[in-house]
């Protein structure tokens, strides 16, 4: 059934008039052009959708449109501020942390969500705060590195964050 | 397409229920976002009880601790007083999927879907949890595991919602173990699951104990007589090895993708094994 759903996109506020048992990554990405936040798996096991919902990191293929009424989202494009990137996305460059950069969006969405609630994490931390986004490529170290370099560019009292 | 309802409160679902007695209720979408069928979101309606007041948030009062049922397994994890008085199931919680999983999916929704392999189960019928369903018709109690019939099925009736989790505060147990065997550490499907509880003397010697095992038959598995092999004892070999025997004959696992029924009722006894030596000097 058609509906209007009103929620709070990257800062901005949105309308969109569509059916309430679509997939918010569907209403992100086709109605909205937010191309950033993929689908991988589909079933909420690879975390490529992953994006902030007040704050908290979930997965926007097994949500659906209704469930982002009154919401504040944070997809990748919202990250970084002013045109700069986000410091966990500096990290990840820096530390080259992208491969063929399919999982990264997601990644970065579940590194921001995890270090808000976890600033200053071990490295076993970083792998269990992330272990819900898989990623064919990197191996995983240089994520992990990145996710690090990040955590403390931010508690620096760097941008962002 | 559907609808998808997502009200604020009660009195609004049992209104949508009474329009609409064939809605399909989910809180995080976890479990029924990823069965539905294409057809199945075609025709729906759906009522998402995500945002239900009363169904939000950890109380407790003098004697018990009310778990509302749409509280998400994060903010199980996350409450001081879960961790203060049931650290076993806050393990088990931790084992669930991985953070954004956890951070949709809800206690109420891991008992609902009552999945031989739901992490939450094992501890909560150790903890002797009971459920609180309401619908229109009033309310009733009842023990999880009189709630939990089978593979996915309970005692759920239409029209009825389950609103929360009750659980004593007086447990009285000074030792707990949750170990849960899945084919990776995170986004994992228990192979097999084991919670133990038990009050343990200095020395180690068991004066009570409860074992509950998950994906290793169609319900939670329980045993009065395994509970008893523990009493008395301390967390020896020759008692571990009762115990085994008991589980190997008792368990009725199945074989699926993920293992055989052999290795699941192999594996099954081996986590008791890894208890021998626990519980002294407490």
């Amino acid at each position: 059934m058609k509906r209007k759903i009103s929620f709070t996109l990257n800062g901005s506020p949105v309308v969109v008039e569509t059916d309430a048992a679509r997939r918010a990554v569907d209403v992100l990405r086709e109605d909205l052009g937010l191309t950033g936040t993929k689908e991988g798996c589909g079933s909420g096991e690879c975390g490529a959708c992953s994006i902030l919902v007040d704050d908290v990191v979930k997965l926007s293929c097994i949500m659906t449109a209704a469930q982002l009424e009154g919401r504040r989202i944070v997809t990748i494009e919202g990250v970084g501020q002013d045109g700069e990137l986000h410091p966990v996305q500096r990290s990840f460059v820096e530390r080259g942390a992208i491969q063929c950069g399919f999982c990264t969006p997601g990644m970065v969405i579940a590194a921001v969500g995890f270090l808000k609630e976890n600033p200053d994490p071990t490295r076993e931390e970083i792998r269990a705060g992330l272990s819900g986004n898989i990623c064919r490529c990197t191996g995983y170290e240089k994520i992990i590195d990145a996710v690090e370099d990040a955590a403390a560019k931010l508690r620096g009292g760097g941008s962002g964050g | 397409m559907a609808d998808v309802h997502v009200p604020s409160s009660l009195d609004e679902v049992f209104r949508l229920l009474s329009d609409e007695p064939s809605a399909t209720l989910f809180a995080g979408g976890t479990d029924v976002m990823v069965r539905s069928s294409p057809d199945m979101r075609e025709r729906g309606p759906f009522l998402c009880l995500e945002r239900v007041e009363e169904l939000r948030g950890i109380h407790g009062s003098a004697t018990e601790v009310r778990i509302g049922a749409a509280t998400t397994l994060s903010e199980v994890i996350a409450s001081p007083v879960i961790a203060d008085l049931f650290p076993l199931l806050r393990e088990a919680l931790r084992h669930v999927g991985a953070p954004a999983v956890r951070n949709m999916g809800t206690l109420g929704g891991n008992i609902c879907t009552a999945s031989p392999a739901g992490d939450s189960l094992p501890p909560l019928y150790i903890l002797g949890a009971e459920v609180e369903l309401r619908s229109l018709k009033g309310r009733r109690r009842m023990p999880i595991d009189a709630f939990i019939t089978g593979p996915g099925r309970t005692q759920l009736e239409e029209g009825e919602v389950l609103c929360a989790v009750v659980i004593g505060k007086e447990q009285g147990f000074n030792f707990h173990h949750f170990e849960k065997v899945g084919q990776r550490k995170a986004m994992a499907i228990s192979v097999a699951s084991l919670a133990f509880g038990a009050e343990t003397r200095r020395d180690g010697t068991i004066v009570k104990a409860r074992c509950a095992f998950g994906s290793v038959a169609p319900t939670v598995f329980t045993s009065r007589l395994l509970n008893d092999t523990f009493a008395g004892n301390t967390l020896n070999t020759a008692v571990l090895d009762r115990a085994v025997a008991i589980i190997r004959e008792g368990v009725s696992p199945i074989s699926d993708i993920r293992a055989s029924m052999e290795y699941r009722r192999q594996v099954a006894g081996n986590l008791v094994m890894r208890l021998e030596g626990a519980g002294k000097d407490r």
